[in-house]
């Protein structure tokens, strides 16, 4: 059963992709490979100047948590590096419980 | 100041430790490559020194941790095989051809100081002209090198010195000083410190911060501050995700900026909702200011800008009713050919509010040097300084930055007059990538000079058309350095981790050929002894504040009360009237309109209607990528991946109404000339009539003696040389153009 995960804020995510580089460069992948991704939600134009222009990290099987980042006290880097601080690192409990605060929020339960 | 009114930041561990088999160094990201920011950073190398991983610095005030693509990937980067590694020369009658020759520092050095010196004997020290690129950390060192060599012509070839320049000169002329936004960046505990105060209402005008992080400023503090509530006002042709969340969005027509902002200052003058006690007591020429504006009723200004009335007309009330409202303006007001009357009336907009000098609103930045002004002036014989080309021409160039004109500059190159130019020297520029317009007027201009030495990262196709002798430079891990940069200045250090090759940094090889070209006015052993030279006004060494850094300076409020804007210490600005001048004496004198004025951008619908029935579309350039720095990064597979070619944006009516489609290359093309480019299909653009294009493209894998096609995807090819009256601003994000197919084998 999975116990943490990652919350992502997906109204203030602003696309810039730091959480894929941060990702690749802590692992080692390859060009075209990632433990994370963004998706582009958009952009559409709904009404008068009300658009749909949204990204959505999600994390890929690749996503280790950071393992190795965790051993040594830190959160994943893909959340210390998010330009837009919209991912926190946490139990899924935690997460879960602040999911209900506000809206357009997602939780990845990721891990064993 | 004092050494101990610096503030320090409480650090855990000291600038370099031990993390399992790592060494951790913190330090500065001061470049190049990449940004003018210099973020927090945590540098990792490997038992062999090799940098293996960049991580952001989260005891850094300024980033808190975060850090783009382009710092993330800097491994890649440092360690790309493609690297400059060592010094080469190349056979004048080799110009242009892939022949280059290993050699020596040593002879790389005899030669620079043989050819300029040669220059300088048979024409005179101005006849050798020293360019750099975007101003990172290159103004002291080239500055320097130029004046102590004798030439007073140290710049770039940008025409207009249209990057920040515009407004710094505007500003300082008309305020004595220059203005950012305060968003708390000069304080430690940054949005918690007591006398700091939320802006109530942003206005993001002319930039898209998220991805520029231009002039010091961290475009991520925008979410930070809409998290916390405050709104935004966003003045933008195209919906960017700043756009499509903020409170209100003005799609503006590219260029069209001086009349926008003419438009709400007659709504919040003729309302009557400015600050009338800030203007009776501060400000200069308000009369006058408010009768011109009368020439912009709002109705006439939706005609022009493209804009709705009412949403002119709100978002000039939003401005002044905001308590604070603050202003965070980028290149696109630069970018246009009037760009001082354009700065000069946004700016006035956030004056007669009272927006200057509070908590919320514009400040001045802390700063430890004039960065701006370049260092060494006094080293410049006095007689040399009435050659500074354009000065005669353009008495602005007088205010701030000590630089030539650019567009004399080329004029001068091509005709001799008043002198000739036989040397160049380059060092952080890839100007026929990027900053030239008309990149093949410019190459053709230099190839004449007898002596081009470059300094740079990579192989460019500046270097491969027209350098002699090149000289490999160092990244900003290979390097020591402090950061004196744009935005609010910090001690901060940057902090060698790494040798690639022979690399030198840009300091050492400046004071290496300082020492032969002018050995007393570089009296220092080491780079690191310049620095500490330079922070004398901070009483810390280099080795002290590579300890401590980040040390913030002290910074207060309403200095303008205290007379701490004033050389004579009475209370007002650094102005000829004491006051902030809307009418402007300066310009009065420089026979420039002392007044905020609005010009149709030329060529354009406005300007030149029958040029614009052949190229019916308004082109704006230059928006940033989050994976490139200008011309740089493009070698750089993992960043490349993102956006691997040049590309321009069309609203699908129009490519639906041209017969195109999305992923086509094409032909843009205008009067003065074409580049090849890839369509993207958009609805973002606010108008189908607007077209926005990248810049500063060229393809390293491409043949080097075709300059990596330089001449055939670069933007500028449509551009030209073409300065405002002051000599400051031009139209790289304002003209015209059409789209054509290719034909085939193209």
């Amino acid at each position: 059963m999975a116990q943490y995960g990652i919350l992502v804020d997906y109204e203030w995510c602003t696309g810039c992709h730091s959480c894929e580089f941060a990702c690749q460069m802590e692992h080692g992948f390859p060009v075209g490979q990632t433990g994370i991704l963004v998706n582009e939600i958009g952009p559409w134009k709904i009404d008068e100047d009300v658009w749909q222009l949204a990204y959505m990290p999600v994390p890929t099987d690749q996503c280790d948590l950071c393992a190795a980042r965790q051993a040594l006290g830190k959160v994943p880097t893909c959340v210390q590096h998010c330009q837009a601080k919209c991912l926190e690192f946490g139990p899924l409990e935690e997460l879960n419980a602040k999911l209900v605060t506000k809206s357009k929020q997602a939780v990845f339960a990721l891990g064993k | 100041m004092e050494k101990s009114e610096g503030i320090t930041i409480p650090h855990e561990k000291p600038w370099r430790y031990q993390e399992g088999e790592y060494t951790v160094t913190r330090g500065s990201a001061w470049s190049g490559p990449g940004c003018h920011l210099g973020c927090g950073v945590l540098l990792y190398t490997d038992k062999d020194g090799t940098l293996v991983k960049v991580e952001g610095d989260p005891e850094n005030p300024m980033t808190e941790g975060r850090l783009c693509v382009r710092c993330l990937d800097m491994p890649e980067v440092v360690n790309h095989k493609d690297r400059l590694t060592y010094p080469m020369k190349r056979a004048r009658a080799d110009r242009g051809k892939n022949r280059w020759e290993r050699i020596s520092w040593e002879e790389a050095y005899d030669i620079v100081e043989r050819e300029f010196n040669a220059i300088k004997e048979k024409y005179g020290a101005e006849s050798v002209v020293f360019i750099h690129g975007t101003g990172r950390d290159i103004a002291p060192w080239q500055s320097r090198l130029c004046w102590s060599f004798g030439s007073p012509n140290y710049g770039n070839v940008l025409s207009g010195n249209a990057c920040y320049l515009p407004r710094v000169a505007g500003m300082a002329a008309t305020t004595g000083s220059f203005w950012i936004a305060d968003v708390a960046q000069h304080f430690t505990d940054r949005y918690d410190h007591p006398d700091w105060v939320m802006p109530e209402t942003m206005f993001v005008w002319g930039n898209n911060p998220l991805v520029a992080n231009s002039d010091g400023f961290f475009g991520h503090w925008v979410i930070d501050l809409m998290k916390r509530g405050m709104k935004t006002v966003v003045i933008d042709p195209r919906v960017t995700f700043l756009a499509a969340k903020a409170n209100l969005h003005l799609p503006i027509r590219p260029g069209t900026d001086a009349a926008l902002a003419l438009g709400m200052l007659n709504v919040i003058i003729n309302e009557e909702i400015y600050d009338k006690e800030f203007v009776d007591c501060w400000c200069y020429g308000f009369e006058q200011l408010a009768e011109r504006v009368q020439e912009y009723p709002p109705d006439l200004v939706a005609e022009i800008t493209w804009i709705p009335e009412e949403k002119i007309v709100r978002a000039a009330r939003m401005l002044a009713e905001s308590k604070p409202c603050t202003l965070q303006w980028g290149l696109a007001i630069d970018m246009t050919r009037e760009a001082i009357p354009a700065g000069q009336a946004i700016a006035a907009l956030f004056q007669i509010t009272g927006n200057i000098d509070c908590p919320g609103g514009l400040v001045p930045p802390a700063e430890i040097m004039a960065y701006s002004g370049g260092w060494g002036r006094d080293l410049l014989p006095e007689e040399q300084e009435p050659k500074r080309l354009g000065l005669d021409r353009y008495r602005l160039l007088q205010m701030g930055f000590k630089q030539s004109s650019p567009d004399v500059l080329i004029e001068t190159m091509e005709t001799g007059d008043p002198y000739e130019i036989h040397g160049a020297h380059f060092q952080t520029t890839n100007g026929l990538a990027c900053m030239a317009a008309d990149p093949q007027r410019v190459y053709k201009a230099f190839n004449k000079c007898d002596f081009i030495v470059s300094v740079d990262l990579f192989m460019t196709p500046t270097i491969m058309a027209l350098a002699d002798v090149v000289l490999p430079a160092a990244t900003f891990p290979e390097r020591n350095g402090i950061r004196v940069g744009d935005g609010p200045q910090r001690g901060e250090v940057i902090n060698k981790v790494t040798q690639i090759g022979e690399c030198k940094s840009d300091m050492q090889i400046n004071l290496e050929l300082g020492k032969r070209l002018n050995p007393e006015a570089w009296p220092w052993e080491t780079p690191e002894e310049m620095f500490t030279e330079l922070l004398k006004p901070t009483g810390y060494t280099y080795e002290e504040l590579r300890e401590e850094a980040p040390v913030y300076l002290p910074v207060e409020y309403y200095k303008y009360k205290t007379g701490r804007m004033r050389s004579d210490g009475q209370p007002g600005f650094q102005t000829a009237t004491g006051r902030i001048e809307l009418w402007s004496t300066f310009y009065n004198a420089a026979e420039l309109d002392p007044l905020p004025y609005f010009e149709e951008p030329e060529p354009g619908p406005g300007s030149t209607p029958e040029l614009f029935e052949q190229y019916p579309l308004v082109l704006t350039t230059g928006a940033r990528q989050w994976n490139y720095f200008h011309s740089e990064h493009r070698q750089i597979e993992r960043l490349r991946k993102m956006h691997p070619d040049p590309v321009v944006q069309v609203h699908p009516d129009k490519l639906a109404e041209l017969g195109m489609e999305d992923g086509e290359w094409v032909w843009i093309e205008n009067q003065n000339g074409r580049a090849k480019i890839k369509i993207e299909s958009t609805p973002i653009l606010t108008d189908p009539r607007i077209v926005a294009c990248d810049h500063a493209w060229w393809r390293p894998e491409a043949d080097p003696e075709k300059f990596f096609d330089v001449f055939e995807y670069n933007i500028n090819n449509l551009m030209v040389y073409s300065p405002g009256k002051s000599g400051f601003g031009s139209n790289y994000k304002t003209s015209i153009c059409r789209l054509y197919k290719l034909e085939d084998g193209e």
